[in-house]
């Protein structure tokens, strides 16, 4: 990597500082609790808009994992989510009218919030329909994870996106709330996965899936990419640059391991797809603000009309986090 | 006469000082050195809280880097007020404030009393272990290391490499011979006063303070010296990863634990709660009496290591994505590709999967769609029959198949009309069976309803991919192993090299000889078909030799006869 490369990536990284800094005057605090936070924490930030059915389960799921606070935007919600976090005693919220398209999906403002309170935390990027899954979450909880990151001199720990779906129409089974969604949503395609290498930041692109099965099979470069990194020990100079799939410093990418051996890493299971998916897709095809002007909602809707199905013979129920690594989704690498 | 502890502490204070009243309450008389590095008034605070203890003592702090003097400067000055301060001490035993006693003290306490003159410390010469780690193993005792690995590797690592390259090497001190081992050991009286008074310290600790790792050699070289009996093993259990950091136990290691049956284990997670509460408790509720041995609990934690250094032979994921030649394998499984086979066999699949008992599929790298066996759209693992997504990445896809269908066989069809992206990976592959009938492509042609003109272009075309393909299967990279016949050349005797094949997919199967034979097409008039091409000046050469006079199946009309081959 030559000085010119590295400069221009010091660059881009600044770029995207400074886009934080200019987007971060439409964020509005509603509930600030960041006063409450200690050190050592582990802090959740997430970017919302309309997931007050989610959130009782959501905010539960993640306390029980260990996580400290809360750090949300919320972007123009209208069904409630907003005075629900706001009444959270471990949440800090923040409101937001503008543009989540041009605050590039969320990134600039998460990366805001990240660099003014989750310097020197652990820092869990996650939205509200994603659970994370980690090796032996079922026993410790996150910070014993951290703890050995910590210990290990590993900085970040990716976790694919894993698309999970119910078994028949999307909107055969209600969901409820506070319910778990991986109990309607299930299912998930267990060794279609593709990935390569993205040279120029060093991380992986990995697609395939449900998505790529169904949405895009003649057309597999325009199928979202699964790759997350969504818990990075946070430093201020840090940024994510495009979603969580990836960020600057462009060491924080390499969490996987090139010389043969399986590094650790975890799964984020992606209950996108439940009977409120048919009307968000809907929504998001008329506000256009989602990647690539929503391509991939236009694709949902139109093939959901014809064949509202994902589930195919060869899917695989979810039992825990030792089935995906049997199948090879994620791996405990040396953590034992 | 007890066992006095000495115990180093670094962090989680807390834990320390439960332990510490865990020791002390079953007798033994404890000196604890805390780290330099851990704050005045956290320290004080620690001091005080243990202050009702009547048998604990503070040594003079150091600053205790990995790897550096400083841990041993610790245990040196805590044993040594150890010694002084308690007369009644007849072993030492030296733990962390992240040890947990797994067994009952009073265990320990009489394990060691019948043991007098017996020294625990795991001690061996370099030449014979492999432990270390980076590569350092007896360049430890022979090179300077004043750089700190943790904070300059830079430095450290060109400080070695110069030593290297100008051949310094030190003296090792005259009558010791360097032996290493793990760093927590249980010491007798004699013994550990020996080292500690003897004439030659300075010349021993000035040596021993630019070793690399001293607290894993100091005491280990020097109680060879003086010790009456040895037993070259730790009485902690201490496991490490491939890094040489120790692992870390945690609640769900309980069970493993307590079956380890030694007496303290290192390192424990602070907020093992559960840990903490199972062992901290009195001899009623503890566990029976065993001697030592954790070598149970080894198996889990080479797993670990070898997962984490060799990974899984084929599986292709989030945090596995080897370069190239470090795949340790391309794929995780053998499998078969037939090439030509299924083009002069008229029922090839259905007669193969029937003979092996494998999964056989159709041609996968066709243009129209991957042909999964029994027609199916989606196979194992979810991977679509699509085309698109399959040409997308060709060698995810071959890898995702053999990956999932782990425990079974996959054999499938290849050709020239094929996706020839994957040429090199599967001639590359050692996993891979590979058995050509090069020409016979040209079946199809024979037997197909087009235009000559088209029938000659098409040729021209899959002869020139083929013989790229044969190219690339004969070069010296390849790593499969590789068949290749002329279609003239396997006619003449068919069931010999069928036989090689199907003995080599699965011999258990077929200890009778194959009992049916596929049928193949009827090749009346093939000879003058290739003539016709040659005639067009497209001159079809890999199906080798057909004369045109003679036909293959000779005589005319006398269709063959299914035979047995034993």
């Amino acid at each position: 990597m030559s000085i010119v490369q590295s400069y221009r990536m010091r660059l881009q990284r600044k770029h995207a500082k400074a886009r934080a800094f200019r987007k971060h005057f439409s964020l509005r605090p509603v509930v600030d609790r960041t006063g409450h936070i200690k050190p050592g924490q582990i802090l959740l930030f997430s970017t919302l808009r309309d997931e007050h059915i989610r959130l009782p389960y959501f905010l539960n799921y993640y306390r029980d994992m260990g996580v400290d606070h809360f750090l949300i935007v919320d972007n123009d919600s209208t069904d409630g989510s907003g005075d629900y976090l706001a009444d959270q005693p471990d949440v800090s919220l923040w409101h937001t009218r503008a543009s989540y398209k041009r605050a590039r999906y969320g990134v600039d403002w998460l990366n805001w919030l990240q660099a003014s309170y989750g310097h020197g935390h652990w820092t869990l990027v996650v939205d509200p329909d994603e659970l994370f899954v980690y090796p032996f979450c079922d026993t410790r909880p996150i910070r014993a994870l951290t703890d050995w990151l910590d210990g290990s001199n590993v900085r970040s720990f990716g976790a694919m996106l894993l698309d999970m779906y119910p078994k028949g129409r999307l909107d055969a089974v209600p969901y409820r709330r506070g319910q778990d969604p991986i109990e309607i949503a299930s299912w998930f395609d267990p060794g279609n996965y593709m990935i390569s290498k993205n040279r120029k930041y060093g991380n992986l692109w990995i697609q395939g899936g449900p998505r790529a099965r169904v949405f895009f099979p003649e057309s597999p470069k325009k199928a979202p990419a699964l790759n997350k990194i969504p818990l990075v020990k946070w430093n201020r100079r840090n940024t994510y640059i495009s979603s969580t799939h990836m960020l600057l410093p462009r060491g924080l990418n390499l969490v996987y391991d090139e010389w043969g051996g399986e590094t650790a890493s975890g799964v984020l299971l992606h209950a996108k797809f439940l009977d409120t998916f048919t009307h968000k897709a809907k929504e998001e095809m008329q506000r256009k603000q989602h990647y690539r002007a929503s391509l991939e909602y236009k694709a949902y809707v139109e093939n959901l009309r014809e064949t509202p199905d994902l589930w195919c013979k060869w899917s695989e129920k979810y039992i825990n986090w030792r089935q995906l690594e049997i199948l090879g989704l994620m791996s405990k690498g040396n953590w034992a | 006469m007890s066992v006095g502890i000495v115990m180093l502490v670094h962090t989680a204070l807390g834990r320390a000082e439960q332990v510490a009243r865990h020791w002390s309450a079953a007798g033994c008389p404890l000196v604890i050195h805390a780290d330099v590095s851990v704050p005045r008034q956290t320290y004080n605070a620690f001091v005080k809280a243990l202050s009702d203890l009547p048998n604990v003592q503070f040594s003079k702090r150091h600053r205790c880097e990995w790897g550096t003097w400083g841990l041993v400067a610790a245990s040196q000055a805590a044993s040594q007020l150890m010694l002084d301060s308690f007369p009644d001490v007849r072993h030492v035993y030296l733990a962390s404030g992240s040890c947990l006693p797994l067994r009952p003290v009073e265990e320990l306490i009489d394990y060691l009393e019948n043991r007098p003159h017996t020294d625990f410390i795991e001690s061996a010469t370099t030449a014979d272990v492999p432990w270390t780690i980076g590569g350092l193993d007896s360049e430890r005792f022979t090179l300077r290391f004043p750089f700190s690995w943790r904070k300059h590797r830079y430095l450290f690592d060109k400080y070695v490499s110069i030593q290297r390259a100008l051949g310094m090497k030190r003296r090792i001190p005259g009558g010791i011979v360097p032996h290493m081992g793990s760093q927590w050991w249980c010491l007798t009286r004699q013994t550990l006063s020996a080292i500690l008074s003897d004439p030659e310290r300075a010349t021993f600790d000035r040596y021993f303070s630019k070793v690399w790792i001293p607290d894993e050699s100091y005491f280990q070289t020097l109680a060879r010296q003086y010790s009456r009996q040895i037993e070259s093993r730790s009485l902690t259990l201490s496991k490490f990863d491939y890094q040489g950091k120790p692992h870390i136990f945690y609640d769900d290691h309980l069970q493993l634990l307590r079956r380890s049956d030694c007496f303290v284990a290192r390192k424990i997670w602070p907020h093992a709660n559960r840990l903490y509460d199972a062992f901290l408790t009195d001899a009623a509720h503890a566990m029976k009496k065993t001697e030592p041995n954790p070598g149970k609990i080894d198996r889990i934690f080479a797993k670990a290591v070898e997962r984490r250094t060799r990974g899984r032979p084929g599986l292709y994921m989030q945090s596995r994505f080897p370069v190239e030649t470090r795949e340790n394998g391309l794929t995780s499984a053998q499998y078969s590709v037939f090439q030509g086979f299924s083009a002069l066999f008229e029922n090839f699949e259905s007669w193969l999967a029937r003979a092996t008992g494998t999964r056989v599929h159709g041609h996968l790298f066709a243009p129209e769609r991957a042909e999964f066996c029994d027609g199916q759209t989606v196979m194992n693992g979810a991977l679509s029959d699509s085309a698109a997504l399959r040409d997308y990445n060709p060698r995810a896809f071959l890898a995702s198949l053999i990956w999932n269908t782990r425990g079974e066989r996959q054999c499938f069809q290849f050709g020239p009309r094929d996706n020839q992206a994957v040429n090199w990976d599967i001639a590359k592959d050692p996993n891979a069976q590979i058995s050509v009938i090069s020409g016979a492509w040209a079946v199809p042609l024979f037997k197909s309803n087009q235009n000559f003109s088209d029938i000659r272009r098409e040729a021209a075309r899959l002869q020139q991919i083929e013989s790229k393909h044969l190219e690339i299967l004969r070069s010296s990279w390849t790593k499969a192993r590789v068949r290749i016949w002329t279609m003239a050349e396997f006619i003449e005797a068919p069931m010999e090299p069928l036989q090689t094949i199907i003995d080599e997919i699965g011999p258990q199967q077929n200890m009778r000889g194959l009992a049916e034979v596929p049928k193949m097409a009827d090749l009346t008039g093939f000879g003058q078909f290739l003539q016709n091409l040659k005639n067009q000046g497209m001159h079809p050469y890999l199906m080798g030799n057909f004369p045109v006079a003679r036909d293959p199946m000779e005589p005319p009309g006398n269709k063959r006869k299914p035979y047995l081959v034993r």
